[in-house]
């Protein structure tokens, strides 16, 4: 493990509900994860991966314990700030892509530089030189029910890259491709994502990607059970 | 982000058109309804401001509006006159006779009787003939609705004969009137002519038209008259007021168009409330993504209300052009002849539309608030 760490996880606990429906999903997780590494959090379904990566990305609040991200703990961030950190720090890869259907592919991809404060036309020149390393450049101003899902999961890696943030965090992102497709999204992702000074986190349980992976978070139950680099 | 929000509400075509149709289907059963009432309740005093000449009128007290009129004596003319205020004071006479037109039909008219020498009482705009023609025997104006309707597909023209409760008359001008609030067809004829037309005999005016000496008001003049007649004297603005609030009052027409005005409002609500929700549910997603990726609640606000303002304008504007184009096209016609659209009913319906835009956004705003941005992780 490199010395810089990107996440860093101290006894968070998360709990759903209240009195007698209360329900523990994770039960104090301590986890870091490395700067200049592709992290895979794995594990079955109903483990807690998303509710972990959702605490992480600032989107849910832990009931216990800390979160720093680059040396900031956002559990102790005001709301606005962590908006803002996300905005600028973070990039995200969807499940389901969550491209927005009334945008092309270059708008899609433009709009984390356009949250930032860009202009849409000047966030666009800047996607579209992202999509054309991205293999897009015939398919830049498609809609996203015009593309194939690896294509549009381009688009949402294109999204997620474009601002430049140091943390990509990514939900099972081969979840919704076919073999192939999927292989060649993590490929790409390998390429692009890639950096020492930016950590990607994959959540994910498709094992056919995890030679893709340098480290590799078991997680079952709401806890890590394991934290290794990878061999395969 | 606006232009992304612009993008969003553009895209899905058929729930924008809804949701404009909604917004002008509402600004125009507002304008339309409440242009036809104020039209249509302005009739109730066109009799007044055809003598624009007079700014007080005398009555007898009991009267209400200009349709149930109980006659004056004569005498009270010379009454009226020597009143201190009264610069002057002339005869005006109206009845309802019955018209029998070119094709031989019966109408209901009406007929204004004016004074004999000064022929105050007149509207003012002669568009064919010579009103002192009228001081010939069996001499009539007639107003151009009228004419058009008792002559129909005649070109306007002098020395038509009608037969005026079976009485002969003979058109010698044609006038340009307000339209009044029960008949289409007005005569005007002098005092003495009139009399003879209803055959009603002495002590038959109907009110006593007057002008305030200068340096008095009307209704100073008109407190006057009222204590040393006994007659109902007012002046011209507050009788035309009076009439129109007796239509008011005693007709069901402001329940009947207020009810469609009501249903218009509540209609746009509800449409554009629901279609405004239902759009902003539909897209809850993409709020979400647009949320986890960083986009303030302040921002999302600003997108839904930017998206509510660009309906809500277009809507607007389409029911206004829809509402003016109504009056431009059937205020040609007799019927709704005089019909308009007053500006301030527009800005009324500006504030309603803005009003149900503001609901809508409000209503779906709540959404975009309470999403909660991690669901763009769970599949």
């Amino acid at each position: 493990m490199s010395g810089q760490i990107a996440v860093q996880c101290e006894g968070v606990i998360k709990d759903f509900g209240s009195g007698s429906v209360k329900q523990r999903v994770l039960h104090g997780i301590d986890w870091q994860v490395p700067i200049g590494a592709t992290t895979f959090l794995v594990g079955p379904s109903g483990c807690g991966k998303t509710t972990l990566i959702s605490i992480i990305a600032g989107l849910l609040t832990p009931t216990a314990g800390s979160v720093r991200i680059l040396d900031q703990d956002i559990t102790k961030m005001r709301r606005s700030r962590v908006v803002k950190f996300r905005a600028n720090r973070l990039g995200f890869i969807f499940q389901q892509f969550n491209l927005l259907p009334s945008l092309t592919a270059v708008e899609n991809a433009a709009v984390s530089l356009v949250v930032q404060g860009s202009t849409l036309a000047a966030a666009k020149r800047q996607a579209s030189v992202l999509l054309d390393r991205l293999g897009m450049e015939h398919n830049k101003f498609k809609y996203p029910n015009q593309l194939s899902g690896g294509q549009q999961q381009r688009v949402a890696i294109a999204r997620a890259l474009v601002h430049n943030p140091q943390i990509v965090i990514s939900d099972e992102p081969t979840a919704s491709l076919d073999a192939e497709t999927g292989r060649e999204v993590m490929e790409l992702l390998g390429q692009v994502a890639s950096a020492k000074d930016r950590a990607v986190i994959v959540v994910t349980h498709d094992n056919r990607i995890f030679p893709f992976a340098d480290y590799i978070a078991t997680m079952s139950d709401g806890r890590i059970d394991s934290f290794r680099k990878n061999s395969t | 982000m606006f232009a992304i929000a612009l993008k969003m509400l553009f895209h899905d075509r058929a729930k924008y058109l809804g949701l404009v149709l909604g917004v002008a289907f509402s600004t125009l059963l507002i304008n339309q309804q409440l242009g036809i009432f104020i039209g249509l309740i302005t009739r109730a005093g066109a009799v007044i401001v055809d003598v624009p000449q007079a700014d007080i009128w005398v009555m007898d007290s009991g009267v209400k509006n200009l349709d149930t009129i109980f006659p004056l004596r004569d005498t009270e003319l010379g009454r009226v006159r020597g009143v201190p205020g009264v610069d002057w004071a002339v005869p005006l006479y109206k009845s309802n006779v019955t018209i029998r037109t070119g094709n031989g039909e019966l109408e209901a008219s009406l007929l204004i009787g004016v004074d004999d020498s000064t022929l105050i009482g007149l509207p003012p705009e002669v568009v064919m003939g010579n009103i002192d023609d009228l001081r010939r025997p069996d001499a009539v104006a007639v107003s151009v609705d009228g004419f058009r309707k008792v002559w129909r597909n005649e070109p306007l023209s002098l020395g038509n004969i009608a037969e005026l409760n079976d009485r002969r008359a003979v058109v010698v001008a044609i006038l340009k009137d307000s339209p009044k609030f029960t008949s289409s067809i007005t005569f005007f004829t002098r005092y003495s002519q009139a009399l003879q037309y209803t055959n009603n005999g002495r002590n038959q005016m109907s009110f006593i038209v007057a002008r305030s000496a200068p340096g008095m008001t009307p209704e100073e003049v008109s407190r006057n008259i009222v204590s040393r007649t006994g007659l109902q004297a007012m002046s011209a603005k507050d009788f035309r007021y009076k009439a129109i609030m007796y239509v008011v009052q005693n007709t069901g027409i402001p329940i009947s168009i207020g009810t469609v005005v009501a249903l218009g409002v509540l209609v746009g609500i509800a449409v554009v409330g629901l279609m405004f929700n239902l759009f902003v549910l539909e897209n809850l997603k993409q709020f979400a993504v647009l949320k986890a990726i960083g986009t303030s609640n302040l921002r999302l606000i600003g997108m839904v209300f930017l998206q509510a303002a660009v309906v809500g304008f277009v809507g607007f504007s389409v029911g206004l052009f829809g509402a003016t184009m109504f009056f431009e096209t059937a205020g040609k016609s007799p019927t709704f002849q005089g019909f308009y659209l007053p500006w301030y009913v527009a800005a009324a319906s500006g504030a309603v539309a803005a009003t149900i835009i503001v609901l809508a956004a409000l209503l779906a705003m709540r959404r975009v608030l309470f999403v909660d941005p991690a669901i763009v992780f769970r599949g």
